[in-house]
């Protein structure tokens, strides 16, 4: 149950990103891999907490999962795995290189320009 | 009207780059550095034990920082092996996170350390996510947990660039099926060395100080951020 703390790093960060103490932020969207050992619901309901008080009180949070992809180093194929095999459907060679499921990533903010400008 | 800003920065970026600078720091006084990460109850303290009390017999000046959420139980175990340790107490907080580290280093010459090993919660998933600037990331399983736990949690056995399977000394008493374990761990890391060892009897303690004292042995841990595609 480490979500509370990567909620607390998506907030601190995004309010870092600001431009003011004034603007407000309509939505954060992640990008969460299947990888990365953070699970969705458990991290919106750490986010609902986390930004309470803060410019993100009442930002929406938008998770976009990135699925597991491997390479692999025998036919050059990349293709989904499943969380638990990182074999080649193709050619059978379990694969060590991850190309996506593993990110944690704040992609982008919106912010309220209306807001800024009637401040 | 709302305007779209693009961040794509990590979210962990502040924990990676204390963890950048804590690497650098390490390489500079010329420590390895491990992390190493399992359950509660893999034994981690045990052959942690066994293996700082070895490396002090044979000269290597290793040391320790060991998490838990409470207690300093774990460091008081340790310094009976006469190496330098200090308690990380989490206060509930389920992992270790780069700026622990640091501040737990205060007042140590790591000129005079060769080995420093952190011990990281007890804990499968959450330690998995932040970078404390080792050198080597280990992932242990002991034979008790059973041979599939390498596909329950592929995140950390797939991050380990070392996985030590523990209580080896027990293996026949719990009907440890080893070629089992290791498809588990081959499925998702087909190229972490794997070191079988017993903190009673000694099994794999000269290896795995050997592993982790050698520069060339494990390559620098990559952060665990990758870019997107």
């Amino acid at each position: 149950m480490h979500e509370l703390s990567i909620a607390h790093a998506v907030v601190s960060t995004v309010s870092d990103a600001l431009p003011d103490a004034h603007t407000r932020v309509r939505a954060v969207r992640l990008r969460i891999g299947q990888l990365s050992g953070v699970v969705p619901q458990a991290l919106e309901f750490a986010y609902d907490v986390a930004a309470q008080g803060t410019a993100l009180a009442d930002a929406v949070l938008v998770i976009e999962r990135s699925p597991i992809v491997i390479d692999c180093p025998t036919c050059g194929h990349q293709t989904l795995a499943d969380a638990h095999d990182f074999t080649c459907p193709t050619c059978h060679v379990p694969c060590g290189t991850v190309i996506s499921g593993k990110e944690l990533e704040i992609v982008d903010i919106t912010l309220d320009d209306a807001v800024v400008a009637a401040t | 009207m709302t305007k779209i800003v693009e961040l794509r920065t990590g979210i962990l970026e502040k924990n990676d780059l204390l963890a950048q600078g804590l690497r650098q720091q390490f390489a500079q006084a010329n420590v390895r550095v491990s992390n190493w990460v399992s359950s509660p109850g893999t034994g981690k303290t045990a052959l942690l034990e066994a293996l700082l009390t070895v490396a002090v017999s044979r000269g290597v000046r290793a040391a320790a920082l060991v998490g838990d959420c409470a207690t300093d139980n774990d460091a008081k175990r340790l310094a009976r092996s006469g190496a330098p340790v200090r308690q990380i107490v989490t206060e509930s907080m389920c992992h270790l996170e780069s700026d622990m580290i640091g501040e737990h280093l205060t007042g140590w010459d790591l000129a005079e350390v060769d080995v420093l090993v952190i011990e990281n919660v007890g804990n499968l998933v959450c330690p998995t996510a932040y970078d404390l600037g080792e050198d080597t990331r280990v992932a242990l399983l002991s034979v008790t947990e059973g041979e599939d736990k390498p596909a329950k949690y592929p995140q950390l056995f797939h991050s380990a660039d070392v996985v030590v399977i523990t209580k080896t000394d027990i293996a026949n008493a719990v009907e440890w099926d080893r070629s089992r374990a290791i498809d588990a761990i081959r499925s998702v890391n087909p190229s972490a060395p794997i070191i079988e060892t017993s903190a009673k009897n000694g099994t794999g303690i000269d290896a795995l100080i050997d592993l982790l004292s050698t520069p060339s042995a494990a390559g620098t841990h990559p952060p665990q951020l990758q870019e997107a595609p």
